[in-house]
């Protein structure tokens, strides 16, 4: 693994490129359901791409205003994620309709793999992914097969970048509050 | 309705034993393993037997075994196919997940406990000293009477003085966080939560979220069980004693250094309610002294470090779903107490617990993966759990404080994990089950 997967420095723009399936060899660390994926510059992240089953289009733009009034009504939904972004793509290959859903947060996806789950469930996240082509039916009981089907449906990237690299959210939110409390002394002192 | 007829009485009751002994056996041969639990399997007691005769029994038993012990008591492929994947691997095969790293390798545990022919373990907490001889020739008789039953090793357990109150080698007051189970009639002391759905601990009821988890099959072997992972872990209490004289000058910061690594104090005291100075009383009192929580009355940590023991194992409101992390906590000390003028005697001393939950890996791996052994744990960046955490020197324990906080860097390990196991703990249908297999039966 380069250095600069374990060197923090965020005033040092970093790219990493990563081997075929996602992994440096001999050196992924396991978690508690398999391999980590590796955290880059860009933090932890995945990219889920799955088939949606067709006539289900409408589904989706229905799961975002959804999702978008949950997040505005409770801010915090999500908080436990220790997300950054969020992207979820619609694209079309060959006439027919795929689903990209990507993430970038601070913690391997391996540690709160249970809670995500509890919180897809929840937030109705996972009726987005019922409309998925090879979605276990049985999800509500078996979250296993829900990991499963996340596990099989990611897509490795094999290069990543970040302009500030490893800084966490919380990071970057403690440094706006320290910006913001600094300019409140100084109205302070006006 | 808990059947505590069927329940192993170490999952619903504590014993009130000073002494006691672990034996870590292995069957050779199928029919010998099913002679020797035939016969243990009358002195293991149920919760009911436990609850009705406290005051009269001397001593408590609990049997369970390994994956690997199922099948060598004959259980078919197909049976153990159906155990969740973590405790067919086993927790040797789970170390890097675990943090068993480094000093705590399994290439360096003791008692044979990383052998893969480790099957089973008898569990004797006894009243005395006498009762556990008494015991132990009992079952030297059972072991003569069973063909190719091999004890590869055996632990002595010792409580330390003073004998009033639960503490370990290294003084601090134990069982004060224990969760209370829904249809168990116990009330939880305030600040603890509501009572938790038996699902989380016992296979075959509903859990937190409404189901009972996947069972293994048959049910009968399954229902009223649970998983056990056992953990000896050494606890070095004169590297202990001298990192708390070489980080604070009096013996007043001395307490409150050991406060701030566990989040309370050693006699029990919660720095959250505590801050400053200890309260034994408080320490001592079930009704106040587990009252507290972090979000609204620490939130910073200047009580309670935010990489404390307590407040990664137990983290409260400042975690979510962690009702779905709980465990119960079982377990005694083992080897001679250290008095405190003494200087380090190299004598083995330290925890030999057991830690019993539904599911392996989403408490007892979760806790061990996340709580204990995630350097983001709370943004903390270079730390693990001071106590429990696989520590190797180079890691760090900051301590909040106003103006300016207090880092430790170079943390010692204080505990060297010696060994550990995944156990099942059947029911006691479940015991007469399979000491009624036949060799037919494996495939």
């Amino acid at each position: 693994m380069p250095e600069t997967a374990t060197k923090a420095d965020w005033t040092k723009p970093a790219a990493m490129a990563i081997p075929q399936g996602g992994y440096f060899k001999d050196q992924a660390e396991q978690g508690r359901f398999g391999p980590i994926f590796p955290r880059t510059p860009a933090c932890y992240g995945f990219s889920i791409v799955a088939k949606v089953k067709p006539g289900r289009e409408a589904n989706f733009y229905e799961y975002a205003r959804k999702i978008e009034e949950t997040v505005a009504a409770q801010p915090d939904a999500l908080a436990v994620l220790k997300l950054h972004y969020l992207r979820w793509v619609l694209f079309p290959v060959k006439g027919e309709l795929y689903f990209m859903y990507q993430g970038i947060f601070d913690t391997d996806f391996d540690k709160y793999t249970e809670d995500a789950v509890r919180l897809f469930t929840g937030l109705g996240m996972s009726t987005s992914f019922e409309n998925l082509e090879g979605f276990p039916e049985d999800w509500k009981t078996n979250p296993g097969a829900f990991v499963k089907f996340v596990r099989e449906h990611q897509c490795p990237s094999f290069l990543e970048y970040g302009e500030y690299p490893f800084v966490s959210a919380d990071e970057i939110k403690k440094a706006l509050k320290l910006k913001a409390a600094f300019s409140n002394m100084l109205d302070l002192m006006q | 309705m808990l059947e505590y007829e069927d329940i192993q009485h170490i999952l619903l009751t504590r014993a009130p034993a000073l002494d006691g002994l672990y034996a870590f056996l292995s069957f050779h041969k199928a029919d010998g393993g099913r002679a020797w639990l035939s016969e243990i399997l009358e002195t293991v007691q149920s919760a009911a037997a436990a609850l009705a005769l406290v005051e009269k029994e001397k001593r408590w038993v609990t049997v369970a075994f390994t994956w690997n012990g199922l099948r060598a008591l004959g259980v078919d492929e197909a049976s153990l196919d159906t155990f969740p994947e973590e405790f067919k691997q086993g927790m040797v095969a789970r170390a890097s997940i675990l943090g068993d790293t480094g000093e705590n390798h399994p290439d360096n545990w003791v008692d044979g406990l990383a052998r893969p022919d480790l099957h089973a373990i008898a569990v004797l907490f006894a009243r005395d000293a006498e009762e556990r001889g008494r015991c132990n020739m009992e079952h030297d008789n059972f072991l003569a009477r069973s063909d190719g039953v091999e004890v590869l090793s055996t632990l002595e357990l010792e409580a330390t003085p003073p004998f009033d109150y639960a503490h370990d080698h290294f003084g601090y007051r134990d069982r004060l966080s224990q969760p209370v189970i829904e249809g168990t009639g116990e009330t939880p002391t305030p600040g603890s939560g509501g009572p938790l759905k038996a699902g989380e601990f016992i296979l075959g009821y509903a859990d937190e979220y409404g189901l009972p988890g996947k069972l293994p099959q048959p049910e009968i072997l399954s229902r009223n069980g649970s998983y056990m992972a056992y953990r000896r872990l050494q606890e070095h209490v004169g590297r202990f004693r001298e990192f708390l004289r070489e980080n604070a000058a009096t013996p007043n910061d001395q307490e409150l250094l050991a406060a701030k690594l566990m989040g309370r104090w050693r006699s029990g005291a919660p720095l959250v309610l505590a801050p400053d100075r200890d309260d034994p009383a408080l320490g001592a009192d079930l009704q106040r002294n587990n009252d507290f929580n972090y979000k609204q009355m620490d939130p910073l940590g200047y009580a309670v470090p935010l990489g404390a023991h307590a407040r990664r194992m137990n983290p409260r409101d400042t975690a979510a779903n962690v009702n779905r992390r709980r465990m119960i906590r079982r377990g005694a000390t083992y080897g001679p107490h250290l008095p405190e003028d003494a200087p380090e005697d190299g004598v083995e001393r330290g925890i030999a617990a057991f830690i019993i939950c539904a599911s392996l890996v989403r408490q007892f791996e979760f806790a061990q993966n996340v709580w204990a052994n995630d350097s983001n744990f709370h943004e903390l960046g270079n730390e693990h759990d001071p106590i429990i955490g696989a520590q190797d020197g180079t890691l760090d324990f900051k301590i909040p404080k106003r103006p300016i906080r207090k880092k430790i860097v170079g943390l010692p390990a204080f505990t060297t994990l010696r060994g550990g196991a995944y156990f099942f703990l059947p029911g006691l249908k479940a015991l007469r089950y399979l000491a009624s297999l036949t060799d037919a039966r494996h495939a």
